[in-house]
């Protein structure tokens, strides 16, 4: 069997993820929102937000909050995505596939730059 | 719906939607009866018996606005195409539990499919929620909790990349030592 995971190595992550915290400006956090409503997970949503996650992880992208939430109410722009970077106004991302997703994370919320194309207007 | 994970992460929104603060996620995996059962078991508002009805019935067209309890209909058809069985017991109040079982060997029978990520996604994304995951096959089983996760943490961000890494690791593992130690599961 491999290796078990314990409360120790998480306490040793805890201790890392403080003094990175401590060692930068609050600059405040950026949170992207994924809905995981029926209609949504039908349309490969977890599989998006599985793509965030890992790309959270490779990138080491801190100071991020991934959330998921039920139905966000835009059935035929399923799966959708949110970013709300840190006092700018929310963006909401249509049709987002795994691909999509990971374009998202580069250039809006690693770079700034909103993905123009992918976005839902309203 | 190609995996049952897919129905689970489902049901577990109606959970999250019911306000549930613990849901316990429960994969069974008889292989002596030859028998697969799912129960996912909230802490929510719980519903009437009018409400079961309804949600239950995908012929149902009253419901316009609630989008809420759309994969009920679903997972039912799912298990009942299985010589399966499926329930909902619930009470106003305490909360819901959801059980679908389905003959293990059936040809329909849906895979699994990726738990791991189904419960990444719930605990990572809902970290307000208590999660509590078992997984039994045969003789072995895996429970996950994300409470002394929490505690641990205090304070720290579950979608900080390192610790996403190790819920992502401790999740594989538990259900990988499950599965490797029977080989007709999932």
């Amino acid at each position: 069997m491999a290796t078990v995971k314990s409360l120790d190595d998480l306490k040793k992550i805890r201790e890392e993820a403080l003094k990175k915290q401590q060692m930068k400006e609050t600059s405040g956090k950026t949170e992207i929102i994924v809905g995981m409503g029926t209609v949504g997970i039908a349309a490969g949503a977890r599989e998006t937000l599985k793509a965030i996650m890992d790309m959270i992880e490779d990138e080491n992208l801190s100071d991020i909050i991934v959330r998921q939430t039920g139905n966000i109410g835009m059935d035929s722009y399923e799966p959708i995505v949110q970013v709300a970077m840190a006092g700018e106004d929310k963006i909401t991302y249509g049709k987002v596939s795994p691909d999509m997703a990971r374009q998202i994370i580069q250039d809006h919320v690693i770079s700034g730059k909103i993905v123009v194309e992918f976005q839902i207007n309203g | 719906m190609r995996e049952l994970a897919l129905h689970i992460l489902d049901i577990a929104e109606n959970s999250i939607a019911a306000g549930a603060n613990k849901i316990k996620i429960t994969v069974d995996e008889r292989l002596g009866d030859d028998f697969l059962v799912i129960t996912i078991e909230d802490n929510g508002k719980g519903m009437d018996a009018e409400t079961i009805n309804k949600i239950t019935d995908p012929f149902v067209t009253s419901r316009t606005t609630r989008k809420v309890g759309l994969g009920i209909p679903f997972l039912k058809a799912a298990a009942e195409s299985c010589d399966g069985t499926f329930a909902i017991y619930s009470t106003v109040g305490k909360g819901t539990t959801v059980q679908a079982g389905f003959k293990h060997s059936h040809i329909d029978r849906m895979p699994l499919g990726d738990i791991s990520t189904t419960l990444q996604a719930l605990v990572i994304g809902t970290p307000e929620v208590n999660w509590v995951f078992e997984y039994k096959a045969g003789e072995e089983s895996f429970v996950f909790d994300n409470q002394p996760i929490k505690d641990t943490l205090d304070g720290i961000s579950l979608s900080e990349p390192s610790v996403m890494k190790f819920i992502r690791e401790m999740l594989d593992e538990g259900i990988q030592a499950v599965q490797h130690q029977n080989t007709f599961v999932n």
